[in-house]
């Protein structure tokens, strides 16, 4: 084991290595660049032993790691913002023909206008295509859900893709301490793949990506929602089994002083440290708030949810919208979980600060709401 | 020159009576044997032979979407690289298109790449899966349901794409054009394709019952046609030396190719000349 400091990028990166992928389309985009870069000086001095493809686009980028894990090899690529929705109509092909891809995306705001930095819109565009979404909230797990991704993707009762997504600059490009493991572990945790189901090989010749009829076609999705609902338990017993070899344990969410918490916070990724420090702040001041991190957003762990919220007031901080709805984990939550009382908080899009200020104001809002439940945080002016 | 009896396309698929593109595939794959893997682009030929659960293919096959047949063929390649199966042929193959327009990105970047597989362009001249529209392969005054001839058109106004030279532009070994009703001179071809180390490109004329309006016994017919009128020249570039590979001894006057089709039937002397004229001058350029 060795400890570093290092970006999520850098992160990802050394992940990847260690998880021994045997083909790496990749196209660069910012914010995600620097991993298809760690990833090429890999591979030319010899540390990875891949195939790397140098796609002139990330929907060749997508075709040709689907193309690899279809013909039967372990295979990653990683993308952000435009190039995920460039990728959009093999993402969700990948998840269709049960292909165990991993992916990274480095969280990155949408067109129009053209903006750079990070907010979550871009993997929430892809929360339906049945790839399992990991969100992650430091370097350091952005490492350990690459290694723990290919495990409970390649899981006989999985089959599904994985994309873990990692908020752009504000991790990607952020050094933090990572420990990376010995080669030899995580050999040991993630052996190479060795698939049973079909793949392209002429000794056995299988057609694969077929059309099917509507005789066919909904059994097809209604196999996929199941293999998505079985993931759940893979990814806690992943995460469990990855807690006793490296000392790290991960589940579907986490808690943060929630058990006497008349007011909880709901997040994903980066921002869920920012919300744990004020947390602290709070409960100094008196209020009794708790943190709740969704790290699995797909599969949606609404029982998990269930089981933490109990009667407190939940306020769920979104970096995305959904248009006339609000933030895409509020809804999901109000649509899914036992509410009492649940607000809506869309704030940091395209990489505005989420101070500590927002969040005074989030709690403020919560404990004293207007007549309504969403609410946009940190709006200028008239805006 | 040796035919081989298996058909690794089976018998009892969706295509029309008299398809051109499964002519093509079948002669294709008894020219390349089992050791293939097809990666086929969205279009006819995916949506006629793999109707879940049956399948015409004899050999492992994948079919992923309609623009990226070379993307995914360039993952297949790598993969099979990386397992040390670098003997299987890889074919990739697109209509014109999934070839020529909305996949010519994911073509031009496997060429330059220079993965070792053939993409076969199955070139029927519009989008015919959906029903006989434009696409930027469709020749000058062909009807089609998107440039349909009518009092203000005569039909498709600009001339065909030209696949071949494009593909050529990348410097990759090997590119051919053949037809279906020259079966050996197309076997050949794919034949060399595969033997050649890196990209191939083999641009397929396939005559198509349905969409051009012919009888469907009339297939090869209008192949041979189609290649003894110059309205479509077989030749190769390997690595870089262009030469014909079939030169009718004598051209037949495009009109005859013209008049059997549906497609072209409400066309005027005047653009009847005009196309005699272009396929003249296309053929001095070629040489035919």
């Amino acid at each position: 084991m060795r400890k570093d400091i290092m970006t999520a990028n850098r992160a990802v990166a050394e992940a990847v290595k260690l998880a021994k992928p045997q083909v790496v389309p990749v196209y660069p985009i910012t914010p995600q660049t620097t991993i298809s870069e760690y990833l090429a000086q890999f591979v030319a001095d010899g540390d990875l032993d891949a195939e790397y493809i140098r796609v002139e686009s990330e929907h060749s980028a997508m075709s040709a790691t689907l193309g690899a894990s279809q013909a039967g090899v372990r295979a990653f690529t990683a993308t952000s913002s435009q190039g995920l929705l460039y990728m959009h109509e093999v993402v969700y092909a990948a998840a269709g023909m049960r292909a165990p891809i991993v992916m990274a995306d480095a969280n990155r705001a949408i067109s129009s206008p053209l903006n750079i930095w990070n907010d979550q819109q871009d993997s929430i565009v892809e929360r339906d295509a049945g790839w399992i979404q990991i969100y992650v909230e430091s370097a350091q797990e952005a490492f350990d859900s690459i290694i723990m991704g290919y495990k409970i993707a390649e899981n006989e009762n999985v089959l599904l893709p994985l994309m873990v997504c990692l908020d752009g600059f504000i991790l990607t490009h952020t050094v933090e301490p990572v420990e990376i493991p010995e080669e030899s572990e995580v050999d040991e945790f993630l052996p190479p793949y060795a698939p049973d189901h079909a793949f392209l090989d002429p000794a056995t010749p299988m057609s694969l990506g077929t059309l099917a009829d509507p005789a066919y076609y909904t059994e097809a999705r209604f196999d996929m929602n199941k293999a998505l609902m079985d993931s759940a338990s893979v990814i806690e017993e992943v995460g469990a089994e990855f807690g006793e070899k490296f000392g790290r344990k991960y589940g579907l969410i986490e808690t943060y002083k929630c058990e006497d918490a008349d007011i909880i916070l709901v997040a994903m990724g980066s921002l869920c440290g920012t919300l744990r420090a004020m947390v602290d702040q709070f409960r100094e001041n008196g209020d009794k708030v708790g943190m709740l991190r969704v790290r699995s957003y797909r599969p949606f762990p609404y029982e998990e949810i269930n089981e933490v919220i109990g009667d407190a007031k939940l306020a769920v901080l979104d970096k995305n919208v959904l248009f006339g709805i609000g933030g895409s984990l509020y809804a999901d939550i109000k649509a899914k979980c036992d509410t009492n009382e649940i607000y809506s908080f869309v704030l940091g899009l395209g990489g505005r600060d989420i101070t500590p200020e927002y969040i005074e104001e989030v709690l403020e809002i919560t404990k004293n709401p207007q007549d309504k439940e969403v609410y946009w945080i940190g709006l200028k002016g008239d805006a | 020159m040796e035919f081989s009896h298996e058909e690794l396309l089976a018998p009892g698929h969706r295509g029309c009576a008299g398809c051109g593109a499964s002519i093509g595939v079948r002669l294709a794959l008894k020219a390349l044997g089992r050791n293939t893997v097809v990666c086929s682009a969205t279009g006819c030929l995916e949506v006629m032979t793999s109707p879940y659960p049956e399948t015409a293919w004899e050999v492992p096959w994948i079919h992923v979407a309609f623009e990226n047949a070379s993307a995914v063929a360039s993952g297949v390649e790598r993969a099979l690289k990386a397992q040390g199966k670098e003997d299987v042929n890889i074919l990739a193959i697109g209509g014109d298109g999934g070839t020529g327009d909305i996949g010519i990105q994911s073509l031009s970047g496997a060429m330059e790449r220079g993965h070792n597989f053939i993409y076969i362009c199955y070139d029927n001249e519009a989008y015919m899966n959906t029903g006989i529209q434009r696409s930027g392969l469709t020749p000058f005054g062909a009807s089609t349901t998107t440039s349909p001839a009518g009092k203000e058109s005569f039909g498709e106004d600009k001339p065909k794409k030209n696949m071949a030279f494009i593909m050529a532009a990348h410097g990759v070994p090997y590119v051919a054009t053949a037809s279906i009703a020259y079966p050996e001179d197309f076997m050949k071809k794919v034949k060399k394709a595969a033997e050649i180390k890196g990209p191939a490109y083999i641009h397929l004329n396939q005559p198509c019952t349905t969409g051009w309006g012919f009888k469907s016994e009339d297939t090869i017919k209008m192949g041979r046609l189609a290649v003894e009128t110059g309205a479509w020249g077989l030749f190769e570039i390997e690595h870089g030396e262009f030469k014909v590979t079939y030169r009718p001894e004598i051209r037949k006057p495009v009109k005859e190719y013209l008049q059997g089709q549906k497609r072209f039937r409400h066309l005027s002397d005047t653009e009847i000349d005009r196309i005699q004229e272009f396929i003249d001058n296309q053929c001095e350029e070629l040489g035919i």
